[in-house]
């Protein structure tokens, strides 16, 4: 277990710096420099001396090195618009995007499971048509305008839910504040992943439910209740398990769009200021963070994938 | 036709009756039919591809006629759906915004496709160093938020229709690269294909004889599900002011501009947004039907 474990973490180090090299390039290699540089109000010698200071003029594998070196001891650099160190400004951030992305990733898989379930044991029942039809819903609908739509009624209209930020301005937050504020984004952002999640719920329960010892079971005459729970679930939640490597990195790209639309104060944000300002620390900076989340929640899965199916050993 | 006779997979020859090996095509089709809910989906889709592609016949104004005096009308006989802030009408948008969207949607599919089967036919067929390469950087493809990548490289390049739709195929190569390398895989080890390669074959044609038709079925429903991916993509990029820019309507720009208005005029942010769902909601459903119809073995739900 332990070699495995190393050896997992080995290899999503690896992945770490190819993620790190691709963006470094794609980022670097695009047309049109830093915003500071293009300014204006700089007169072009002084914006090429800043180039220099900032390390732009040399060439890009000099660059790379460069930055993946103090990289790899945590130091980020600074920001180029806000002249604060890249790992303070996400150290702020990131406690808001995990609680928005952590809550929506908990609700979608408390309710996507249960929800599968009974889909898949009532298959082709009223139930699991309203079900299948509302999941496709949920992987189509643009959440930003989902987010619109929520504003318009549950706030515009009927006044119950604050449609920006996290806390009210200007008194000390209570906890019911900060939940009235976490619950439209969290409804908005776990759209995609419970219909996903449930989608997969369903055709991995339908699939486990048809297996002959799950008839077995049924023709021992064991509880119809019991055979659910203790013999079919917890096969049919391996292959739910594996997904959640792929739900991540659509629940922070998700969480972009979400935090704009709900004026957030997460990750989201930030990425989107320094990709329009081209502030080239803070992108890598927020990469990186992504990356690593990514490639955790990777792991997480994993880990669980081989708790789950004892037919995989790792010795 | 040239394939050889041990070829599992002849294409869709317009055979209309074959009594017995009913060919593969024809078989799925029976199996989409039954289906109602992706029939309606496809009608849907034909519909608004055709209302796109006749636009300026069927549009009763134009789309980018300003009308300040006649701002947020309500429905009329003139202007049916209404008018926005600046006078425009409404449902003229609409029908020319499909236009962009889905153009968007088919060209960037087809992008990610093309990417996709280079970089997997290459890590197949070469294998070693090369596969390992392609397919790490295909791992970090997958682990980065690919909106966000589309973001960074937007906003870099600017967003002219162009680039929006380069930029969406670049973020969603990784599913049809894996099924391409992996049908390599499976289909280079099997005699037939040792055979043809005794008798001389390139390896190009090795690819589009063998392997490409095996691959075809999962890599139609990679792309349309592909397709309603780079819908919603290019909607929420338009949406954060990113995508095609006004005053060219998409359906994108439409509810971005919308959201603005939404204390004073909500219904504006209501019919694109429905176009772009009942769009990618048809993909999807068509999507799903085409996986089930083609592979009726494999019941899970893609990605």
């Amino acid at each position: 277990m332990t070699a495995y474990l190393l050896r997992r973490i080995g290899q999503s180090v690896v992945l770490l710096f190819i993620v790190s090299a691709i963006v470094f390039v794609i980022v670097r290699a695009t047309p049109g420099g830093p915003a500071i540089l293009n300014n204006p109000d700089v007169d072009p010698e002084t914006a090429q001396a800043i180039a220099r200071d900032l390390g732009l003029v040399d060439p890009l594998p000099v660059q790379y090195w460069k930055w993946i070196t103090r990289a790899v001891v945590g130091n980020f650099g600074k920001s180029y618009q806000h002249q604060t160190p890249v790992t303070t400004l996400i150290q702020n951030r990131t406690p808001n995007t995990l609680l928005l992305a952590g809550t929506a990733l908990v609700v979608s898989l408390l309710l996507a499971v249960p929800l599968g379930m009974i889909s898949a044991v009532r298959r082709y029942s009223l139930f699991d048509y309203i079900a299948t039809l509302t999941a496709f819903f949920g992987v189509s609908i643009p959440n930003f305008w989902l987010g619109i739509m929520m504003i318009v009624v549950c706030s515009v209209t009927l006044g119950w839910l604050p449609s920006a930020g996290m806390t009210p301005a200007g008194v000390v937050p209570t906890f019911g504040d900060r939940l009235r504020h976490l619950i439209m984004p969290a409804i908005v952002l776990c759209t995609f992943p419970l219909a996903q999640l449930m989608r997969y719920s369903r055709s991995s329960m339908v699939e486990v439910i048809e297996q002959d010892y799950i008839r077995t079971a049924r023709a021992k005459g064991i509880a119809p209740r019991r055979v659910l729970f203790a013999h079919a679930l917890r096969n049919a939640l391996i292959p739910v398990v594996t997904v959640l490597g792929v739900i991540t990195p659509r629940l922070l790209s998700g969480a972009v769009v979400t935090e704009t639309i709900f004026a957030w104060p997460g990750l989201g944000r930030l990425a989107i200021d320094s990709a329009m300002t081209r502030d080239y620390p803070v992108i890598m900076g927020i990469t990186m963070t992504t990356a690593i989340l990514v490639v955790i929640s990777n792991l997480v899965a994993d880990l669980a994938y081989v708790a789950l199916d004892p037919r995989i050993s790792l010795s | 036709m040239a394939a050889p006779a041990t070829s599992p997979a002849p294409p869709a020859a317009a055979a209309p009756r074959a009594p017995r090996a009913e060919c593969r095509w024809a078989l799925a089709w029976r199996r989409f039919k039954k289906n109602r809910l992706a029939i309606g989906a496809m009608l849907f889709l034909v519909t608004i591809h055709v209302v796109a592609l006749v636009a300026p016949v069927l549009a009763p104004h134009d789309p980018e006629f300003l009308d300040l005096l006649n701002q947020f009308q309500n429905p009329s006989a003139r202007h049916p759906l209404g008018t926005d802030d600046s006078g425009r009408d409404v449902l003229s948008r609409l029908i020319f915004g499909a236009r962009v969207s889905l153009s968007v949607g088919l060209s960037a599919m087809f992008v990610a496709v093309t990417l996709g089967s280079v970089v997997g036919a290459l890590a197949g067929f070469y294998g070693g160093r090369t596969d390992a390469v392609l397919m790490r950087v295909t791992d970090g493809m997958l682990t980065i938020p690919t909106f966000f990548l589309a973001l960074l490289v937007v906003a870099a390049l600017g967003s002219s229709l162009v680039n929006v739709i380069f930029v969406v195929g670049l973020t969603g190569w990784m599913v049809v690269a894996r099924i391409i390398r992996s049908e390599v895989l499976r289909t280079i080890p099997q005699e037939f294909v040792l055979a043809a390669r005794a008798l001389g074959g390139s390896d190009a044609r090795m690819l589009f004889k063998h392997v490409v038709p095996q691959a075809f079925p999962s890599v139609i429903v990679a792309a349309t599900l592909g397709i309603a991916y780079a819908i919603l993509t290019e909607s929420s990029l338009s949406y954060l002011g990113l995508g095609v820019k006004p005053p060219t309507p998409t359906w994108g720009n439409m509810l971005s501009g919308a959201q603005q208005l939404v204390w004073t005029k909500p219904t504006l942010a209501v019919y694109p947004g429905v176009m772009i769902m009942a769009s990618v909601l048809s993909y999807n459903v068509v999507g799903d039907a085409l996986r089930d119809a083609l592979d009726p073995r494999s019941g899970k739900v893609g990605v």
